[in-house]
């Protein structure tokens, strides 16, 4: 479902080119369980950034499940961020005046799901979750566990294809970042394709197949068949 | 995002600050207050000029001694008098077929007296068309009948001569002659800026002899109709050219010509004067543009996530310039509330101006209040929709 060929980034600071990316291929099937590791700096956020298309490689092509999106204007890959791709951030990212039914609702409003179809679905998802007595609390009510799990109910409401999560238990203590995980494996085991950014060593051993960065580049691939790794290196 | 799911997103936005939103909306609601009572003053003003012109009378031609150098139609305050104008000419007028009924005027001023009690006063000579020509009414008697020694009094100078004793047949000693009391008018009669109640009318001749000038202040014709005011004109124009030796050396002014210019010159105010007061609307939108930038910068963080939740550019410039809008709408209708109240409170006080704000001027208020809104808070939603959502959800 995701193809990287030779993508790279750069961003320009200050006038000297700094390459996040730096010729990156990647091919990750439908389904699978990803952890991407590499020390800081390497790259990690950017790439993800760019599979969620909040961000354009610099060069290189992206097929996202089959179309080259970065052909797309800002608009469509709006369109596919809407219904394909759900996020999950290290800070939660709820929206600190709605309540947990509300930021949940969120990717339904801007789906434009009728308001009877949305509370249903919200109330079902709340109760999978088990939020469902926090759901009229506020952000800033909720325990650190809590506010991710809300927010990957937000994420994964609108049943998206890819769920990207950028260090989702790096706020959080190892109890509830088990849970978290927990979370995220159950979604995984629902048939969603998962791609877990994480420094957590025991956390990213945990994924069926791991990928490690290093100064922008794609350095190690493991638990992949190793004829499709060359077959990624040949294209 | 459906509309009705942006208005609610921009309403939690606005009541999660709420303090912010009610200083804004509070600015809004005075500008626009502003404008709507101002524009209602001024409007009520003019309705009160030109009632008072309609009050003069019917279709009426006032002519002057004295050629205008203004065209506009305004009234020659210095008229440079060639030649007076006398009762002769004011009789030539009447062959005029548009001419219905005129009456000659002189104005001076003279010590009126009834036995001890006397007063400073003005002195109207005229004849006894000029009841009918201003539109006026008595109070008792009748308006200068065709004597020579009569007079009739203003109602504000028969009360302090007679107090409630009827003055009907009573001499009165004006300057160094004496008038018997033939009439009272009625009160309540304003003529310009004269209170026709302060006032002593004479017949014309004698007034001429009592400030010992045979020319005329000015004489008032009233037309057969007001298809006819062009008409008697004309023929004012043509007869005194023709007994002055040819010289058209006065200045005719119709009654609609002074009503319209005063009506004119009211009206460019009432709107010079709304426009000063939209100038607060305009500190206000830029206030709302303020609050709207913070708000932007404040909520980076939020359009990021939106912006990863799949909101697009247009759909993030809604919820942004909605809110804007809302709040200026907020303020407008408030100040349209308060506008009105004081146009219905205020003429309690001051019974000449009529209550209620125009339409118009409630349009227009909202309409800029409105306009406000949307132009200053595109700027701010803009700078929103355009935000990276990388660095806009980074944390700082
Ligand atoms: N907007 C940006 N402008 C300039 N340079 C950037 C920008 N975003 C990232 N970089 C640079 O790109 C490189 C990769 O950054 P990235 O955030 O992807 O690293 P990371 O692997 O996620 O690190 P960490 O583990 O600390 O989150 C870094 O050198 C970073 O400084
Ligand atoms: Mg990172």
């Amino acid at each position: 479902m995701i193809e990287l060929q030779k993508v790279c980034r750069v961003f320009t600071v200050g006038g000297q080119a700094v390459h996040a990316l730096r010729d990156v291929d990647l091919r990750v099937g439908r389904g699978e369980y990803l952890s991407l590791m590499g020390p800081s700096g390497s790259g990690k956020s950017t790439l993800l950034n760019v599979l969620g298309l909040l961000d354009r490689p610099t060069s290189g092509t992206y097929r996202f499940l089959g179309d080259d999106v970065t052909a797309l204007d800002d608009d469509a890959q709006a369109k596919v961020r809407r219904l394909r791709i759900g996020f999950v951030f290290q800070t939660f990212h709820l929206v600190p005046r709605l309540t947990t039914a509300q930021n949940v609702a969120l990717p339904l409003v801007l789906a434009e799901v009728p308001p009877a179809e949305r509370q249903a679905r919200v109330e079902a998802q709340l109760r999978a979750f088990g939020l469902l007595e926090r759901s009229h609390h506020r952000p800033d009510e909720l325990s650190g566990g809590q506010r991710q799990r809300t927010a990957i109910a937000r994420a994964t409401i609108t049943r998206p294809e890819l769920l990207l999560a950028d260090e989702p238990t790096g706020n959080l203590d190892r109890a509830t970042g088990a849970d978290v995980v927990r979370v995220l494996e159950n979604l995984h085991d629902e048939g969603i394709t998962l791609l877990v950014v994480t420094h957590d060593q025991e956390l990213g051993a945990r994924a069926h197949r791991r990928l490690r960065m290093d100064d922008g580049r794609l350095v190690a691939d493991v638990g992949h068949g190793l004829g499709d790794r060359r077959a990624t290196e040949a294209t | 995002m459906k509309r009705l799911d942006a208005l609610a997103f921009c309403a939690r936005s606005l009541f999660a600050q709420r303090a912010r939103t009610l200083l804004i909306v509070t600015a809004m609601t005075i500008g626009t207050a502003g404008v709507v009572v101002l524009t209602w003053l001024g409007d009520a003003a003019r309705h009160f000029v030109t009632g008072q012109f309609d009050a003069l009378g019917n279709n009426l031609v006032i002519v002057l001694p004295g050629r205008s150098e203004t065209t506009g139609g305004a009234p020659p305050l210095l008229g440079e008098t060639a030649r007076d104008l006398t009762l002769e000419d004011a009789d030539a007028l009447l062959r005029s077929p548009a001419v219905r009924r005129l009456a000659p005027i002189v104005v001076g001023g003279a010590v009126v007296a009834f036995g001890s009690r006397s007063r400073e006063t003005t002195v109207i000579g005229t004849t006894a068309d000029f009841l009918p020509v201003r539109r006026l009414s008595l109070a008792a008697g009748r308006f200068l009948p065709d004597e020579a020694n009569v007079c009739a009094l203003g109602a504000t100078v028969c009360t302090e001569l007679f107090d409630a004793k009827s003055p009907l047949g009573e001499f009165v000693r004006v300057g160094n002659r004496r008038f018997r009391v033939a009439g009272v008018l009625a009160s309540g009669g304003m003529s310009l800026g004269t209170d026709l109640d302060e006032m002593v009318a004479l017949p014309v001749t004698q007034a001429q002899a009592l400030f010992d000038s045979p020319g005329l202040f000015r004489i008032i014709a009233e037309a057969t109709s007001k298809d006819a005011v062009q008409q008697a004109v004309t023929d004012v124009r043509r007869i005194v050219t023709a007994r002055h030796d040819g010289e058209d050396d006065v200045t005719v002014i119709t009654q609609d010509a002074l009503s319209s210019t005063f009506d004119g010159i009211l009206r460019a105010l009432t709107l010079a004067v709304a426009g000063i007061a939209a100038i607060s609307l305009l500190v206000a939108g830029i206030l709302v543009m303020n609050v709207m930038v913070v708000a932007v910068a404040q909520r980076r963080a939020e359009v990021g996530l939106l912006k990863a939740l799949g909101a697009d550019a247009s759909t993030i410039r809604s919820l942004f310039l909605g809110e804007a809008v809302l709040m200026s709408l907020l303020g407008g209708l408030g100040g349209l509330f308060l506008g009105e109240l004081a146009s219905r409170v205020l003429p309690h006080f001051a019974p000449a101006l009529q209550p209620g704000v125009p339409l118009w001027a409630a349009l227009a208020a909202g309409l800029v209040v409105l306009v406000s809104g949307v132009a200053f808070g595109t700027a701010p939603a803009l700078r929103a929709a355009r935000l990276d959502p990388v660095q806009a959800l980074a944390r700082r």
